[in-house]
Parts: structure tokens; C-alpha cells; sequence
């Protein structure tokens, strides 16, 4: 066996997923909500940050209609569904851009950004889209 | 010397537009060079244009297709295209280079779960 | 608590990558500058006294080959920046228990 074959797959690791970018206008906020709904199916420790312009995926009133594009906004909900409950979002970034958790389409934490320094320490993958 | 480590490798880019692929290739060629396994690399987003093998560069560019390929040949690397992100994109086995196979977003996961590192290279 | 690896790939003047990594790196973490990130590390730009702010309790690194390839090697870089190789990210790698990619 080589070194690096020691571990096994039954390992529980913390998954962080950090969300920086709006829908939409790139492809990546709906791509990495498909990893995370993957993820919470591997049993995994799993948490999903939004900060910065990512807090606008969740944003309530979606209405894509005039776009042709498809509204995933809804598909969010089926987090909870998934028992992924580690929802943050960044006070800081909510301010800058004029929202509230009212706006947002889920319930979730909202965290000072001392906070999520620490929620982000934790963790032992991260993975940014 | 650190003890050798296995790594994942997630790559969200293709390999024109960005220089993810670029960055990512150096990275895996220098942690190979020091004694250390890339497992894995898992190409998402537009990052599945990396295993297109009718992509045909200019005769003076570098050609990432074929480098992936080589190095996960000759280094028995697991060069792996998410099917859901390659469908979208046209990627199918008909243009698969050698050397990479499309399967599941859980391949990610479990490059994740699997390896010491996993490092993120996009845009 | 991990140790964690930021990497920046963006340039400063075109996201908030670096701000943000500023904003939430812990104390302890170190900050790794590739590609288009680069730009953030010359000594006379913008962006320096936002570095400048966290030298103390950050450790900041700058990709050699991506500065030499945007035609900075002569310009000076921000004092305390460390300019490495490929090898030496691959390093901060293994020394780090998470890297975190601020894309």
C-alpha cells in the first residue's frame, strides 16, 4: 500500500461550499449548487457560505421568465430537504448591497463576519465557485 | 522533504479563456516532481473543454488536451469530466481524448473526501 | 482550527477577491497571489496598504513565473511578500491543512 492510500472511504470530512458569485449572469452558482446537493448525499459534514455578489442566488422574486432562462432559485428550498442545515450569509455583504434575510428565499444564518472567519477555519475542504 | 500526499484537483475552467488548466498543470506537474500523487482531477464547469480532443490549437501554442492526457498516462492520474457539465457542453465519449472518462459530481465529492488536499483552480 | 491557504487568482482593480480574503482570512493564515492576482502585490499599487494591514498577522506569497510573465519582475513588490515557484505552492499546500480558492 502506498502512503497516500491510508484512508478510507468512510471518512466524514467538513465541506464548505462558498458562493461569491450571482446567478445568471455566469453559470457558476447554479453548477455549485449541484455539488452541494451531491454532497449532502455522501453523508458529508456539509456547510454552504454566501457572501459578496452570492448572496444575490438567494434572493426571493426571481422571475426569469423574460430571459428564457431556467429559475433555480426554488431549488434551494430542497436543501433542507437534503438536511443541509449549515446556511451562512455574511452581514457585511447582506449591508453593502441593501438586503435583508427578508429578501432571501430560505431561512439562514446570517453571520457577522468575525463569525464566519471562524465557521470557515473549520473546515477541512473548501471548494469556491 | 514533506511526507508525500495525494491530491484532488478541481479545474472549473477551459483551457483557453482562463489560465486555470495552465495553472493547475504546473501545479500538478511540480507536487508530482516532489514525490507527491495527484489522484485526481475533476473537470467542471467549462473545465470540460480541457478532455475535447477535436480542440486544435496553433502550431507555436501549448495544447492542454493532449498535456492532461499525457500526464495522467504517464502518472496514472484519474483525469475524470463531470457528466452533467459535459453534456450541457457537448462533451461526449465521441470526443473524448484518451486518458479521461466522464462520470458523476460525486467523483468530486469523493476526491475530496479521499485525499489529503483538494485545491480549486478557475476563474 | 486549519491552517488555511487563500489562493487569489483575481486582479484586485477587477474583483473583490482579495478584499473579501482580507476581510475573513483568521489570523495565522497565509495568502497566496497567481495569476491575474499578482497585480495586487506591486509596492506602489493600490491595493498595498490593505495588505500592509494584515503583514503582521498574514503570510503573503506572490507566483514568480506569473509575475515574470506580466512584466513586473521590475517593479518592486510590497515588502514581506515572499516570491515562490510552483514548488513552493505546492508546499504552502501540503503545509496547509485547507486551501481556499477566492475565485
Amino acid at each position: 500500500m502506498e502512503p497516500w492510500e491510508e484512508d478510507g472511504p468512510e471518512v466524514v470530512k467538513r465541506f464548505m461550499y462558498v458562493n461569491r458569485k450571482a446567478p445568471y449572469g455566469t453559470i457558476y452558482a447554479l453548477e455549485c449548487l449541484e455539488v452541494v446537493l451531491i454532497t449532502a448525499a455522501f453523508d458529508q459534514d456539509t456547510s454552504v457560505v454566501f457572501v459578496d455578489d452570492g448572496v444575490y442566488q438567494l434572493k426571493k422574486n426571481q422571475q426569469t421568465e423574460g430571459i428564457g432562462m431556467k429559475n433555480f432559485s426554488n431549488t434551494y428550498r430542497a436543501l433542507d430537504d437534503y438536511d443541509v442545515e449549515k446556511i451562512y450569509v455574511e452581514q457585511a455583504s447582506l449591508d453593502a448591497r441593501g438586503l435583508t434575510a427578508d429578501d432571501l428565499i430560505i431561512p439562514v444564518e446570517v453571520v457577522t463576519t468575525e463569525n464566519l472567519r471562524e465557521i470557515m477555519a473549520q473546515q477541512d475542504v473548501v471548494i469556491s465557485s | 522533504m514533506n511526507q508525500p500526499m495525494k491530491f484532488g484537483i478541481l479545474i472549473n475552467e477551459g483551457p483557453f479563456t482562463h489560465q486555470a488548466s495552465d495553472s493547475a498543470l504546473r501545479f500538478a506537474e511540480a507536487a508530482i516532481a516532489k514525490g507527491h500523487k495527484i489522484a485526481r482531477v475533476f473537470f467542471y464547469n467549462d473545465g470540460v473543454n480541457n478532455a475535447n480532443k477535436l480542440s486544435e490549437p496553433q502550431s507555436d501554442d501549448r495544447d492542454l488536451v493532449s498535456l492532461w492526457s499525457e500526464l495522467g498516462k504517464e502518472h496514472d492520474i484519474d483525469l475524470v469530466v463531470c457528466i452533467a457539465a459535459a453534456l450541457r457542453r457537448g462533451i461526449k465519449d465521441e470526443v473524448l481524448k484518451d486518458g479521461f472518462r466522464i462520470s458523476g459530481l460525486g467523483q468530486l465529492v469523493e476526491a475530496g473526501i479521499e485525499n489529503d488536499r483538494l485545491v480549486v483552480f478557475g476563474d | 482550527m486549519s491552517t488555511m491557504l487563500h489562493l487569489i487568482n483575481r486582479s484586485p482593480f477587477d474583483a473583490p477577491a482579495l478584499e473579501s480574503c482580507l476581510r475573513l482570512a483568521q489570523a495565522g493564515s497565509s495568502v497566496l497571489l497567481i495569476e491575474d492576482g499578482v497585480y495586487a502585490a506591486l509596492g506602489k499599487a493600490a491595493h498595498a496598504a490593505a495588505i500592509g494591514e494584515r503583514m503582521d498577522d498574514l503570510k503573503f506569497y506572490v507566483l514568480g513565473p506569473d509575475v515574470a510573465a506580466r512584466g513586473l519582475e521590475d517593479k518592486p513588490l510590497i515588502d514581506g511578500i515572499s516570491v515562490i515557484d510552483y514548488g513552493g505552492f505546492v508546499d504552502l499546500v501540503v503545509e496547509h491543512e485547507v486551501t481556499q480558492s477566492w475565485m
